[in-house]
């Protein structure tokens, strides 16, 4: 049976790393992620006939956890509407840490209740044979061989190392991708729990990993536990002061974590499948964070330890100039005579669910001849790639979206860019302007259209506070108003014409 | 079935390499979509999760089990249902036009 058993988990493994392949190019990323689902599918089915799984209690338990969890799932996971995606992969992620540290709890669990008895029968014998009472010949044991009770003892030094990085690591993830979707789902705003956070962090951190390594010498309960209550706690204090703008490249550090920790407690509980798929991710989301955190132009090392606001008080002065404003049937009628138009999208179209009405108006425009595109830069919405999701939902074929490097020259051939509920994106100052806080930021080049069209909500800031050069622009036009109206009414005039 | 020290090393490494090689050339366009395959791909947790309560043997076990096997159900299912939907989204022209005639 056992032979049955790993052969599937092979299979599992193989489908995973075609499945995630296919997931790389969008004309068969649907086939991948089926491939991915049928091993998660056979390497569960079949997991109900491994040698170690025993007892009917046991069984039932297993049973009620998936089906329970199942439909939860995939009920929220159905319900949840596009805007939403980052923090629920960030909930399902923090699941996934959760659970790789509630294996290796389970794994220590076994170890220390292997303990006394262990050591009560040495030292019984030991007792008998050297004519010496019980309480010292188990006091001599504990002082020649300590590593005999101890958890690491009972796991073997590798697995006992493993399991607890595992553990460190799962219940980082887990408390830490919580506080990542409280976040993001707007249930939590506080970007400080007490004073002087990263030193307390830094405290925290110490602390974590001195009880991870009392973890690996002790056979007390009581360590275990504090080792991972302090490890998701320091995965609470990690994440709250972490900006909204950089949270999707926290999200996918914890998916990279994530995937270490399962490949981690894969090893403990000397379990292929899991040391590869986790250790696939874990490599895969290492880089995956990498790319997005070059895309947004902030490193690591910032987002982690650095707040976004906060930087010093050299406030640059205001653009100068004054916006000026046109009708939204204007526009539409200015786009309807254009020959080339770039539509640049944000997170505020999504959140004014004007994506489809967008969409229509394409259609208007395209029948008319007018040859449209939309340029997405690579942090527009909550996570790259976001924004793509969000059009794909109204019907836009990927063949007409484009990333910024493939459009970013074709701004100054074009004449009408229409920004829609971005703003960071497409500021100037990223480029220009040294002191602004977005310095260095690749941005979209839509200032160099012969005419931009701005379509806002009123006149404030973007997501960073900073002010944009763009709206002041000579060529600028703003569009005032919610992003669904104003496209409902650019459709009317087009259609009117 | 115990993986022995050095073979252990050797499959992290492989698997590392194969992480890296299967990512490094995907477009913006599928960043949001893979984060969550990659997500729903170390739900793989829910086969550890199923052996560590089938294993149980006192009540402290069976509910830390539980725990784990609830978790990682809950990251399997959620991660496969949000990928999905996100990547049946993903039509070009000839697709669309495919199915408006059908």
């Amino acid at each position: 049976m056992n032979f049955i058993v790993q052969l599937t988990y092979l299979l599992a493994a193989v489908l995973f790393i075609l499945g995630l392949k296919g997931m790389s190019s969008p004309k068969t990323a649907r086939k991948g992620i089926i491939w991915a689902g049928v091993g998660m599918v056979l390497a569960t089915l079949v997991t109900f006939v491994h040698p170690a799984v025993h007892g009917l209690t046991n069984y039932l338990l297993i049973i009620i956890g998936i089906a329970v969890a199942g439909v939860l799932a995939w009920w929220s996971g159905r319900r949840v509407g596009m805007t939403e995606m980052p923090q629920m992969v960030a909930l399902y992620n923090g699941m996934g840490g959760g659970a790789a540290a509630a294996i290796a709890g389970v794994e220590m669990l076994r170890a220390l209740r292997t303990l006394p008895g262990d050591l009560q029968s040495q030292a019984q014998a030991l007792s008998s044979e050297a004519g010496i009472s019980l309480a010292a010949a188990e006091a001599a044991l504990r002082a020649e061989g300590a590593a005999t009770a101890s958890v690491a003892g009972a796991l073997g030094a590798d697995v006992a190392i493993l399991a607890i990085l595992g553990a460190l690591i799962g219940t980082v993830a887990f408390s830490g991708s919580l506080v990542a979707w409280a976040k993001l789902d707007g249930r939590m705003k506080r970007n400080s729990l007490v004073p002087a956070q990263q030193v307390v962090n830094i405290v925290v951190f110490g602390l974590t990993v001195l009880f991870g390594v009392m973890t690996f010498f002790t056979d007390s309960i009581a360590v275990v536990a504090i080792f991972f209550a302090l490890g998701l706690l320091f995965g609470v204090f990690v994440a709250v002061p972490i900006g909204g703008a950089d949270m999707p490249v926290i999200i996918s550090l914890f998916n990279a974590l994530t995937g270490l920790a399962v490949g981690f407690e894969g090893y403990a509980i000397g379990n292929p499948a899991m040391i590869i798929a986790g250790t696939v991710v874990g490599a895969a989301g290492t880089l995956l964070t990498q790319l997005m955190a070059k895309a947004m132009n902030r490193p690591l090392t910032n987002v982690l330890f650095a707040g976004w606001g906060s930087t010093e008080g050299a406030t640059s002065e205001g653009p100068e100039g004054e916006m000026k404003d046109v009708s939204a049937e204007d526009a539409g009628i200015m786009m309807a005579y254009a020959e080339r138009v770039i539509i640049v999208p944000g997170y505020g179209m999504a959140v004014a669910q004007a994506q489809h009405k967008i969409w229509e108006l394409v259609e208007l425009l395209q029948d008319r001849g007018v040859e449209v595109k939309f340029a997405i830069h690579p942090v527009a919405g909550r996570m790259p790639g976001h924004m793509n999701v969000l059009l794909a939902e109204a019907g836009v074929p990927y063949d007409m979206i484009f990333d910024m490097e493939d459009i970013n020259e074709e701004f100054a051939m074009t004449d009408i860019a229409v920004v829609i509920g971005a703003n960071d994106v497409v500021n100037p100052a990223a480029r220009d302007d040294e002191s602004s806080p977005i310095y260095g930021m690749p941005i979209l080049n839509v200032d160099e259209a012969e005419n931009v069209l701005v379509i806002k909500r009123g006149r404030g800031a973007g997501f960073s506070g900073v002010e944009n050069a763009l709206f002041f622009g000579e060529n600028t036009r703003m569009v005032f108003g919610d992003g669904q109206k104003v496209a409902g009414g650019m459709v009317q005039a087009v259609k009117g014409l | 079935m115990a993986i022995e020290g050095f073979v252990a090393i050797y499959i992290f490494m492989l698997a590392a390499f194969a992480g890296f090689e299967v990512i490094s050339r995907v477009p913006v366009i599928l960043h949001t979509p893979l984060m969550s395959g990659s997500n729903f791909v170390h739900g793989i947790v829910v086969v550890g999760a199923m052996v560590v309560l089938g294993h149980a043997e006192t009540t402290a076990e069976q509910v830390v089990g539980f725990i784990a096997v609830v978790l990682a159900a809950g990251n399997a299912v959620g991660g496969y249902v949000v990928t999905e939907r996100m990547l049946e989204m993903f039509k070009s022209k000839d697709e669309q036009k495919k199915e408006a005639k059908e």
